[in-house]
């Protein structure tokens, strides 16, 4: 497919792998289509969070230590309102509740949260989850 | 009832319908014969023209065509193929390269002009110089030359009525790409014999390696050469029905007057879709066009694999694959493949008598569907190969 030998592609993501530039891979899953047991439902949110900086680290480690949490799936440094942007999963409303009132917003210098519990997933990562578009040709055209 | 026109009534409707009717009443038909992209229209091209629709867009425009639109045609041609054509006065959008081909030939041709038509080639080119009171001369070409056109073959086709040689690079159904040097032959022959040249580079941005070479840019081409082009197949924009024309003043000013009176104009929603093609971001088209051509490897690989003979198609997002080897005509090919194994392919033999022995498959369909394709091709030449 890119014109480049069997082996010399290997290789190249075997080096990749090597570096760390791979870091592993993932399958993309729909989760709203995968709805047979209830009580395996995911709630995910999106969660601002406001810091006091520190001298000398700025937010890094705050940072590091939120992207800490298990729950804790993604960490963004953010321009606007708040400094990091969070994505935060758990198995329920309740849990993930539970985690920004206990956990997040009484770390020392976490001086607010703002948190948005996502509703339905239309496109994740460049890989949407609305249905693909009908092929509307005819069978034979000239 | 008085007598209908004769020339119409005496043009057979076109091989390929058959293939659809059929096709049209089977399940799981996997269609190799569909002559258009599988892609959508870029979806930042969709929504010009959803925001064209809400904005009341919705009237006529000049004749010509939108001028901005005209303008990125031009400079389209000339950035990527070094073509000069002057926006006012030597290009017309029209409604597809359909309507292009009909208008340049009922300009060029006077009742009994004889039109060079090599072949195979695109199904409407010999109704269309019919249509237009011409004659059309099919001249040959081989697949094993890769259906390059042969200047001598032209030059024994050329009589004293002889106006024009019709040609398609890429083309459909071959995949061929008319080699550079074969184009300057042809165009030397025109220069001789005062011919125009008609060229249909409708897939000029889908070749795979060896580049495009625009007829208008050739030496002494320019001032008898019209050149037709569109939207379809790059930006998958067929069902918008636009493209263009670009020819000397004399040629694009008569084809506005027959435009104006016949169709008026190319739809104005299209064409301010077709601005946002040319001058919007290129990377969906260069996606499509990367994959075209993952597939086209893929399948020529497979093809080859089952034994079928597949001359190298570098354009377009067809393959021409000969099926002498399993000793049915390329209708019965075809027709056999479509119901016993649901695979839709066109028999060459629709595209000219030198398509015989071949089937036009597209590949613009989806990988898995190709290699599912190639599975059910390969039970089919296995079976007829078989006892009989």
């Amino acid at each position: 497919m890119t014109g480049l030998p069997v082996a010399e592609v290997s290789e190249a993501i075997a080096t990749w792998e090597r570096s760390g530039a791979i870091r592993r891979y993932k399958a993309v899953v729909d989760w709203d289509a995968v709805d047979e047991d209830p009580t395996s439902e995911t709630v995910t949110a999106f969660i601002d969070v406001s810091l006091a900086p520190a001298r000398g680290v700025g937010f890094d480690d705050m940072a590091a230590r939120i992207a800490r949490f298990d729950e804790v799936r993604s960490v963004h440094l953010v321009s606007g309102g708040h400094d990091l942007r969070c994505t935060v999963t758990g198995r329920t409303i309740r849990a993930v509740s539970d985690f920004v009132s206990q956990k997040l917003s009484t770390i020392d210098r976490v001086q607010a949260t703002a948190t948005h519990f996502v509703l339905k997933t239309y496109k994740r990562d460049g890989d949407s989850f609305t249905p693909p578009e009908q092929d509307h040709r005819l069978p034979v055209t000239p | 009832m008085k007598e209908l026109n004769g020339v119409i009534a005496a043009c057979p409707p076109s091989g390929i319908r058959r293939f659809f009717d059929i096709a049209a009443e089977m399940d799981d038909v996997i269609s190799l014969g569909v002559g258009e992209p599988d892609f959508v229209t870029p979806w930042h091209v969709r929504e010009a023209g959803i925001y064209a629709l809400e904005h009341g867009y919705t009237t006529y425009t000049s004749n010509a065509g939108l001028p901005r639109l005209r303008e990125l045609i031009c400079a389209d041609l000339a950035s990527r193929y070094g073509a000069t054509y002057e926006p006012d006065g030597e290009c017309l959008v029209t409604t597809g390269v359909s309507e292009g081909l009909d208008l340049t030939l009922r300009v060029l041709l006077n009742p009994g002009d004889e039109v060079i038509v090599p072949e195979p080639c695109y199904v409407a080119y010999a109704p269309c110089v019919a249509f237009a009171g011409g004659i059309p001369v099919s001249v040959p070409t081989r697949w094993e030359d890769g259906f390059a056109v042969d200047a001598d073959v032209v030059a024994a086709a050329i009589g004293p009525r002889t106006k024009a040689i019709l040609i398609g690079s890429p083309a459909n159904p071959t995949g061929a790409v008319q080699p550079r040097a074969a184009l300057e032959a042809l165009v030397r022959l025109a220069e001789q014999h005062d011919l125009y040249l008609v060229s249909d580079e409708i897939y000029s941005r889908l070749t795979y390696s060896s580049g495009h070479t625009c007829l208008g840019t050739l030496p002494g081409a320019r001032e008898r050469t019209v050149l037709l082009g569109g939207f379809s197949k790059a930006h998958a924009m067929t069902g918008w029905r636009v493209g263009w024309i670009c020819a000397p003043a004399p040629v694009a000013e008569l084809c506005v007057r027959v435009h104006q009176y016949t169709m008026l104009c190319a739809p104005h929603v299209s064409q301010l879709a077709a601005v946002e093609a040319l001058s919007g971001p290129d990377d969906a088209v260069q996606v499509m066009i990367a994959d075209y051509d993952r597939r086209r490897r893929v399948f020529v690989k497979g093809l080859r694999e089952i034994g079928l003979d597949c001359p190298e198609p570098e354009g377009a997002f067809y393959a021409f694959p000969s099926i002498r080897s399993s000793g049915l005509d390329s209708e019965t090919f075809a027709e056999q493949l479509l119901r016993t194994e649901r695979v839709a392919v066109v028999p060459g033999s629709v595209f000219g008598p030198s398509g015989e022995g071949h089937v036009r498959c597209s590949y613009a369909t989806a990988l898995p569907l190709l290699e599912e394709a190639l599975r059910r091709i390969d039970r089919f030449l296995r079976r007829s190969a078989g006892p009989r």
